[in-house]
């Protein structure tokens, strides 16, 4: 198991970008190798997230579905 | 430069050097690539509600990617611009726009209501009744407004260009529009960055 994340933000009923805004917006708020637990419901977010992750840089160290809503742990770099 | 950039033994035969040669352009190659920072050129023409939302959402995202963006509002699109953003949209002859309600119970909100052109034309305020549905709808779906994404692009330190010619045509002056604009300029100044830019879009 991966330990807690640091901070949250939770996304949930924000459609395409929004959940990816907010997620740059938190994690810029963030220190290096904090990690940040975001939850969503965007179906368009599983792919998007790993988009921005791998394009910026953070580390998506998981992600998972569960009954519709979405949970990605992510490390700031 | 490091020295592996300079020396070329001599006892390296040709396929030797071949070779030293493709894996430093493959390895300069990757050094450049992660060092470059992309780039979006938009250039954004339509000033309704509807294409209002990919030029602030393309700028946003890509803003939020880390890449360098530039908007070059023309013409209608100048209206995104504006302190008081007033969108509207038209169904009229969009035969794709689906036309749906917002609210109601679930069958009400599955009829795609066909209204004819005759009709969306003929009733005061057909217009102001669509854009209040769309702007519901929106609402409703946790799409963001269109006020959210352009101050999502500004945060990014997307770069918003206007049209000097669009506003001397449309009798517009400059105080009607937010202070963020980066420049008032013409097509001669964007398109050189227009040129350099990885993607560019005209919506």
């Amino acid at each position: 198991m991966n330990a807690p994340a640091t901070h949250s933000l939770d996304a949930r009923g924000l459609n395409c970008p929004l959940p990816i805004l907010r997620t740059k917006k938190a994690l810029s708020e963030l220190g290096t190798g904090d990690t940040l637990a975001v939850i969503s419901t965007d179906p368009g977010s599983l792919k998007d997230m790993q988009a921005f992750c791998k394009q910026t840089g953070h580390d998506l160290i998981s992600s998972s579905s569960n009954q519709g809503e979405f949970e990605f742990l992510i490390r700031k770099a | 430069m490091g020295v592996a950039d300079k020396i070329t033994p001599p006892t390296l035969d040709q396929s030797q050097f071949d070779q030293w040669f493709d894996q430093r352009f493959e390895a300069r190659m990757a050094e450049r690539e992660a060092a470059h920072v992309p780039s979006l050129s938009i250039i954004a023409t339509k000033g309704t509600l509807d294409w209002a939302y990919p030029p602030f959402i393309l700028a946003s995202t890509a803003g939020a990617l880390g890449w360098d963006v530039s908007v070059f509002f023309t013409f209608y699109g100048l209206e995104l611009l504006k302190k008081d953003l007033h969108l509207e949209i038209s169904p009229l002859g969009n035969p794709s726009m689906p036309m749906k309600m917002p609210f109601g119970p679930q069958w009400l909100k599955d009829i795609n209501w066909k209204v004819p052109n005759v009709v969306m034309a003929g009733v005061p305020g057909f217009e102001k009744m669509a854009t209040g549905l769309m702007a519901q709808t929106v609402k409703n779906k946790g799409v963001a407004t269109i006020d959210e994404l352009r101050s999502a692009c500004i945060e990014a330190d997307a770069k918003l260009f206007a049209c000097q010619m669009t506003v001397d045509l449309f009798g517009y002056s400059q105080d009607e529009f937010i202070p963020e604009i980066e420049g008032w300029i013409g097509a001669a100044s964007f398109l050189p960055t227009a040129q350099k830019s990885d993607v560019c879009l005209f919506i």
